[in-house]
């Protein structure tokens, strides 16, 4: 019966549209502001996530999130490379510096300025030359989105010189750096540079990175370090978690985006309810056909959820279809922060299932209560 | 002698209070195997509440309805979908074929409802299709045919499972005079076996002489069956 069920369904093809359309917009809705939302939050511990050889990061007591630097003592550094369990540490800088062109084009950077010796705290991935290259003469590496909005249209090309506060800097590598929650151009530069780039003066360290020794767990390192130095230590994944949480409650975008998703879902129930219910309502007859004929109830029920269900699965399948090509074509160039993680898409599926059912409940509940003698009225 | 179908004192209520309407009022009527029995009278008289409660659709307040044996009257709800299912046809005033099927599939249907597979049960539909003079018609959906054609299609998805009781609402309603007189002699042709009982509502009163037998309704009762005999004796004497 389930073929003559899918027979009915795409027979009367401008209602089998309008429901594949419902559910694909508001599926759309929820995908796409789903991705957005998630997208952003994980921007704001861009940082963070790309420095992933990093299990440890300690900065001043007060500091809420990654963004709310406090320079901690030099000294510091020594303290925490003390600390039982700790197999390295090293200083990061962070500030924002002003930049501007040979040609006049002022943007504002976020400088990461990552330890001379061993360069940890960059990003793995480069697009033109190396981490290395960061030794060369006041040499820095820049995002390449950074790249794109200060020669917009313009092809890559390594040795551009510009000024970071008044001192020359020599591009020397182009990174695929995670995008900033800020929008901020993203540089990194070896320590000892970055804060001669930096206004805020020298000798600020603004975080110390760390890894556990083999056998200690980042959480158990940290809890050390913050019991044996005073200052805040966390793992890289509370940190990240510590940052989104930051944004999630003191600024306005879980809402904003919550109630979108909200209103997608309504949106998909209003919609697919109301078609599948006109949809239902044309077919009562051939229903009650069917089961004046001896269909039974429960039958007629798995016929109807077999049309509910292909109905979502197709305007679902469409849906992750365009976000997915939509998050690769917005990511290709500025646009960064696109996220469809198979979560989200998951997540995407459960809704798309609550609507469904939410949507079908009037419609079952029509066929159940069926009296096959409709059919006997004129 | 054994009645295939036997009703007594089967009374239906619908609604309650000043609103109630009682379709059935103590009726009482014997349906004899291997024949046509025509059920008519005027509207509202409870011809289609009856046959309803006949076949298995609704349950009446009080009385008993036995159909082959079975008291169809007490039945549960699956019981009757099954006993539907085996033993009952349909064939309906405004056909109601599922547009989106052909004709041998929706002749097929009972069969399909029944557990057969698509390929059997589309055989068996053919060859009461090619019976029924539709062999050129056999892949065509329901708007590509005519009223005529339609009904024939409505007869063999009726007929295709080989029930006991073949259950007509106003089957001529829908045609024009030729179509009407042929669909009915298609259906005594085909239907009315030694052991198959036909049992047609009608307010058409040019096919009466398809009947075996003619029930008159009214008011909710049955208050005369006439014979064959008597109803060409009356038709000569008018």
């Amino acid at each position: 019966m389930g073929v003559i069920a899918l027979r009915m369904l795409f027979g009367d093809r401008a209602k089998y549209l309008g429901l594949i359309f419902g559910v694909a917009f508001s599926t759309l809705l929820i995908a796409q502001q789903g991705g957005l939302f998630v997208g952003l939050m994980l921007r704001t511990a861009a940082v963070i996530a790309d420095a992933q050889e990093v299990d440890i990061w300690v900065m001043d007591p007060q500091a809420r999130y990654l963004d709310t630097v406090r320079a901690m003592r030099p000294t510091e550094l020594p303290r925490v490379r003390g600390v039982d369990g700790v197999a390295w540490a090293v200083p990061l800088y962070k500030a924002t510096v002003p930049l501007k062109t040979l040609d006049g084009r002022i943007e504002n950077t976020m400088m990461l300025g990552v330890d001379d010796a061993t360069l940890i705290g960059a990003t793995s991935r480069f697009v033109m030359g190396t981490l290395e290259d960061l030794r060369k003469p006041d040499g820095i590496a820049i995002d390449r989105a950074g790249y794109q909005r200060l020669w917009p249209g313009e092809p890559l090309r390594l040795g551009r010189e510009l000024e970071l506060n008044d001192s020359r800097a020599v591009i020397v590598a182009i990174t695929d750096a995670s995008a900033a929650f800020t929008a901020n151009i993203i540089m990194y530069a070896p320590f000892s540079r970055a804060t001669a780039y930096s206004p805020q003066g020298r000798n600020s360290v603004s975080f110390i990175l760390a890894r556990a020794a083999a056998g200690h767990t980042p959480d158990a390192v940290a809890a050390a370090i913050s019991a044996q130095t005073g200052l805040q230590a966390l793992s890289a994944a509370n940190f990240r978690w510590k940052t989104i949480k930051f944004f999630l409650q003191n600024t306005g975008i879980p809402i904003s985006f919550g109630v979108v998703i909200v209103l997608g879902v309504v949106v998909g129930v209003a919609i697919v309810g109301l078609t599948f219910n006109i949809f239902v309502a044309e077919n009562l007859r051939q229903y009650g056909a069917l089961k004046a004929m001896g269909l039974s109830n429960l039958s007629l029920v798995g016929l109807v959820m077999l049309q509910a269900t292909v109905v979502g699965a197709v305007g679902y399948g469409i849906v992750l279809g365009i976000a997915a090509m939509f998050f690769r074509f917005a990511t290709q160039g500025e646009l960064r922060g696109f996220y469809l993680p198979w979560w989200i898409a998951a997540g995407v599926a459960g809704l798309t299932l609550l609507i469904m059912l939410l949507a079908t409940v009037g419609s079952l509940r029509r066929v159940v209560v069926l009296d096959p003698a409709i059919v006997f009225r004129s | 002698m054994e009645f295939a179908i036997s009703c007594r004192d089967v009374f239906k209520t619908f609604g309650t209070g000043e609103r109630a309407a009682r379709a059935l009022r103590g009726v009482s009527l014997d349906v004899r195997p291997g024949e046509m029995t025509l059920l008519v009278g005027p509207s509202g008289c409870g011809k289609t509440t009856l046959i309803s409660a006949i076949a298995a659709m609704l349950t009446p307040d009080s009385g008993a309805i036995e159909v082959f044996g079975q008291n169809v009257a007490k039945m549960s709800i699956g019981a009757r979908t099954m006993f539907r299912r085996r033993t009952v046809g349909f064939v309906f005033q405004q056909f109601n074929l599922l547009p989106a099927l052909t004709a041998t599939e929706n002749a097929s249907l009972p069969l399909r409802i029944a557990g057969r597979s698509a390929a059997e049960a589309n055989r068996a539909a053919a060859i009461l299709l090619e019976r029924l003079g539709l062999a050129d018609h056999l892949d065509r959906y329901p708007d590509q045919l005519s009223g005529g054609q339609q009904q024939r299609v409505a007869i063999a998805r009726g007929l295709v499972h080989a029930p006991r009781l073949l259950v007509c609402d106003e089957p001529t309603a829908s045609l024009d005079a030729a179509n009407g007189q042929a669909a009915m002699a298609i259906m005594r042709e085909t239907a009315v076996q030694a052991d198959r009982t036909v049992i047609v509502v009608t307010h058409d009163d040019r096919i009466y002489h398809f009947a075996d037998r003619i029930a008159h309704m009214d008011d909710g009762r049955v208050i005369d069956v006439v014979a064959q005999e008597r109803v060409q004796h009356q038709e000569h004497a008018a």
